[in-house]
Formats: C-alpha cells, structure tokens, sequence
C-alpha cells in the first residue's frame, strides 16, 4: 500500500487551521495556557514524523487534540511526583472526551481570554495571534514592527498574568460584555489583515486567515446580535473579503481599486455587508468599525467609487480615531477629491517613516504630479519596506512605468 | 479552589486629611463601610482595614547582626498605600468587579493583586 505524501506545506496548513481548536480544548481540560502550547509543540513534533510516515490521519484536528491531551497528562503525572496538587487537580478535571463539534465556544473563550483588559492592548493582540490565529512568533513581530525577543517577553509575561491572577477562560459577565467587544473586534481585525497582507509566504493573501477572521467575526455578531460594532466588523471584513478575487490579477500582482474588474467581486458578501451597514446606520451609535465599513459600503456601491462620500466618511472617522494611519488613508481620499497636490502636503507632515504605505501613497501622488525622480526614491523605499509579494510587484511595476 | 487577591487603596500622599477636591471623608467613610458591610455578607471579606499615614511608619531591617531602625516610609513617593483589602474570588472577573465598587466607595485607584497560592 502506498502512503499518500504529505508535504511540510501540508503540515502546516493543517497546524495552522486546527491551532485554535486543539489550544482551547487543552486550555478548557487542563487551564494551563503554559501546559497546552508545550503539550501542542510536542504532539507536532509527533505529527511530522508520523504524518510523513503514515500519511494523514483522517481527522488531524481530532489526532492533535488527542496526542496533545495525552502529552499533557505525561506532564502532569511526571510533575505530580514533586507536587500533589497538581495530581488532586488532575482528578478533579478529568480529561474530557468532548468530540471537536463542541469547540466552536471554546475558541470564543479563549480570544475573551486573550483578548482581556487587565492585559495590555500589544499583549492581548500578540496572545490571540499567537494562540487563536496560530502565527508564529516571527510573523507576529513583523507586523507589529518589533524585535522578535521583544515579541516573546509580552507573550511570557501575558501568560504569568493570565496564570497567576486567574484571568478566567471564559465569556465575560454581561454587563461586562460590551466592553470587552472593542479589543476583540480589534484583534480580529488584525488577524483578517495579516490574512489579506500576508506577511510571509508566496501567496500574496493567505485566505484561511481571512476566513478565520470573518468566522470569528459571524461568531461574535451571533453572541451579541445587538451591538453596533460587531455588525461594523463584520460589514468591513465582508465588503473587503468580498473584493479579493479582482484584488490581484492572474500572476500576483497588486491591481488598484480604481482598475479592479468589479464583476469579480463576490456579490452575496457585498449584500450581505451593505444589509449590515444600512443595520448600523438604522442603530445611530457610530463607532470606528460602522464608519470603515461605510467607507468600503461606498467603494463597493455603484460603477464607481463616489470619493466625497469617502473623505466626509475619513473626517468622521478622524474623531473617533484621530490617528496617522487614519489621516494618510484620508490623504487618499483628499486627492481624488482637491488632487494630489493637496494630498502630498498633508502625507508629508505624517511621521509614518518605517510604514510602507506612506512611501507608496508618496510615490504615487509624486508620479501623478509629475515628478518622476522623487517617486521614483519613494517607490524604492515602498519595495524595500513591503512584505507582500503582490505589493512588490505592484510597486515595481508602477516604478519601471515612471519616465525617464 | 477560590484565590485570594489584595485590593491596595492608591492614595495620594496626605489623603484623607488634605482628600481631593471633590471627595467628601464623611461620605466616604460612609460608602466604605457599606462596602465593607457588603463583603461581609457576600462571604469573600479576609481581612482589611485604613492605615494611618507614611509618617507613622518605622522601616526594621533585622538582616545584619544588629537591628537597624529608620524613621518613616520605606520609600518617598506621590502615591502611598491607604489601606487594603484582601478578599477571595474566583477568578480576576469577580476580583476586578469587587475592586471596582471599592474603588467608588474609597474615592481612589485600587491595585488588584491576586497572593501566591497557599501550600
């Protein structure tokens, strides 16, 4: 009988998908957030070896709660003959049997965990990454633009506080639950973005982030179907999800909103996000996920992009996150409405230096200004500092078209 | 297995003698002993009280072969430890909550720290 070969892609795709499922059930059946990713690493290790081996289980998910779960009871037995406790614990939570259907939940559980206030924001973003999304510690970094060891302390020290102050696995209390949705809803956010920016890798979007994201995001919204923002997130993820198939033509490369072949969008997601948005417009309690998602609302409405609507949309947005980030994405909106002139001026008082997109939104202003030269440094910059192949190529391109 | 946790009162250095503007002692006494009242009943209360200002503290240090005395807090800051609460939660959701009525009651930030496991 021959073995069907199972590659390192293979291996990983798999890991990456059931990371969050096998991390809360062993989080759930031994509380120990320490415990579970020690009892993960080594059922991997188990995993490659076996998978190469034996090819793939038919459930791989099932195998690595298995083989995770019985590496943790290992631990906790050999670690019990120093310390009782643990063994009398380990008879009072007897290892659950619960099939993966029943996970779902647990995976909720576990982002309120991570996601809780008494950690701060870099960690409670660093720890659902790490533990629910399944990124390594090297992608987590790089998108935060710090040091990798910087990276592995806060997800150390996020972990004693959990341990240690009993932050609980659980849904938070009710009064308690809308506050909690701000940071969650920003976590996902991330998740989804690492997803449609990829950060590593040659595919340009890794579309099982983007599905994790959305389905956390529908998972959110049927929890608390009354608030605002979950709608919000969930219409921004939908309308933005909805445009990845026209996002990249057929070698990779980044096509521009404004060049995207609108009949390849996804039709039921823009639906389905202009039904949320028109929800939230209908509630009145404006956050910062209602007006992004009314901003993509605009972009996907009609033959074209009604860029006033946009920067009225951007200006909103600015009270309510007066951020950089903010004011260089409004700065597009500026030049298609006042021109790029306009724009230019208001970017180059952005201190935005190590981020590409300010050397990319740079580089394009001063190309439609005729300035050829200096766009064409600001593309360097762009090329140098992307991590997304599309991007690259995108950016190169746009940058060997620029005249002598 | 429930987890002790200390809820430490953040005064600013003379409170209550010079409170902030806004706070009124007698309401908070008040409200503290309503809190207090509270805990009581709901079974979580260990042990707590007011302590009496940095200037009534005497540092010991009994490490070398004589005892040394020193006049006075251990360290000069803006921010000194009022008093405290110790109380048993099931996790740091119930502690957090308990800390924020407290806080109401004493008019001030309070610290929410959970104590090592008891052996």
């Amino acid at each position: 009988m021959t073995v069907p070969a199972v590659s390192d892609a293979d291996v990983e795709r798999i890991v990456r998908d059931e990371y969050a499922r096998v991390v809360a059930t062993l989080v759930r059946r031994f509380g120990d957030v320490d415990l579970a990713e020690e009892a993960i690493g080594e059922a991997l290790l188990i995993a490659v070896r076996s998978w190469r081996r034996d090819g793939l289980p038919p459930n791989p998910g099932g195998w690595l709660v298995t083989t995770a779960g019985n590496r943790a009871i290992d631990r906790i037995r050999r670690e019990s003959v120093r310390d009782a406790r643990q063994k009398e614990a380990l008879v009072l939570t007897p290892g659950s049997t619960d099939p993966l259907g029943a996970v779902d939940d647990d995976r909720l559980r576990l982002i309120f965990m991570c996601c809780h206030p008494a950690l701060s924001v870099e960690a409670r973003v660093a720890l659902t990454l790490r533990l629910v999304a399944g990124l390594s510690m090297a992608e987590i970094a790089q998108a935060f633009l710090v040091p990798e060891t910087t990276m592995a302390q806060r997800l150390t020290r996020a972990k004693r506080k959990i341990k240690g102050a009993r932050i609980p696995f659980g849904v938070p209390f009710a009064q308690d639950l809308p506050a909690r949705v701000s940071s969650v809803a920003a976590v996902i956010y991330l998740v989804f973005n690492q997803g449609y920016l990829a950060t590593t890798g040659d595919a340009p979007i890794r579309e099982e982030l983007c599905a994790e994201a959305v389905r956390l995001a529908r998972l959110l919204r049927r929890l608390l179907p009354d608030e605002p923002e979950v709608a919000g997130l969930l219409a921004l993820l939908l309308l933005t999800d909805a445009r990845r198939p026209a996002r990249f033509d057929d070698e990779g490369t980044l096509v521009p909103l404004a060049e995207q072949d609108r009949g390849r969008w996804i039709r039921p997601l823009i639906v389905e996000g202009h039904d949320l948005v028109r929800e939230c417009l209908r509630k009145q309690r404006p956050g910062y996920y209602q007006i992004l998602a009314a901003i993509n609302a605009v972009h996907t409405d009609g033959p074209a992009t009604d860029w006033r609507q946009v920067l009225a949309l951007y200006d909103q947005l600015l009270t309510v996150a007066p951020s950089p980030v903010v004011r260089l994405n409004r700065a597009v909106a500026v030049a298609e409405v006042e021109g790029p002139a306009a724009a230019l001026a208001e970017v180059d008082a952005l201190d935005l230096v190590p981020y590409h997109a300010w050397h990319a939104t740079r580089a394009d202003l001063l190309r439609r200004l005729d300035r050829p030269a200096e766009a064409a440094q600001a593309y360097d910059a762009a090329i140098a500092l992307a991590d997304n192949t599309g991007q690259q190529t995108f950016l190169s391109r746009r940058r060997a078209a620029l005249p002598d | 297995m429930a987890q002790e946790y200390m809820l430490s009162v953040i005064h600013p250095d003379g409170f209550p003698t010079a409170p902030p503007e806004g706070v009124d002692p007698e309401a908070m006494f008040a409200a503290v002993d309503a809190f207090n009242r509270e805990i009581t009943e709901a079974g979580i209360w260990v042990f707590g009280g007011g302590l009496m200002p940095p200037e009534t503290a005497t540092v010991v240090d009994g490490q070398g072969a004589e005892t040394v005395l020193a006049d006075g807090p251990f360290a000069e800051t803006k921010e000194v430890l009022g008093g405290f609460w110790v109380i048993t939660a099931e996790n740091l959701d119930e502690a957090l909550r308990w800390a924020s009525k407290a806080s109401k009651a004493c008019a001030s930030p309070v610290e929410v720290r959970p104590f090592q496991p008891h052996e």
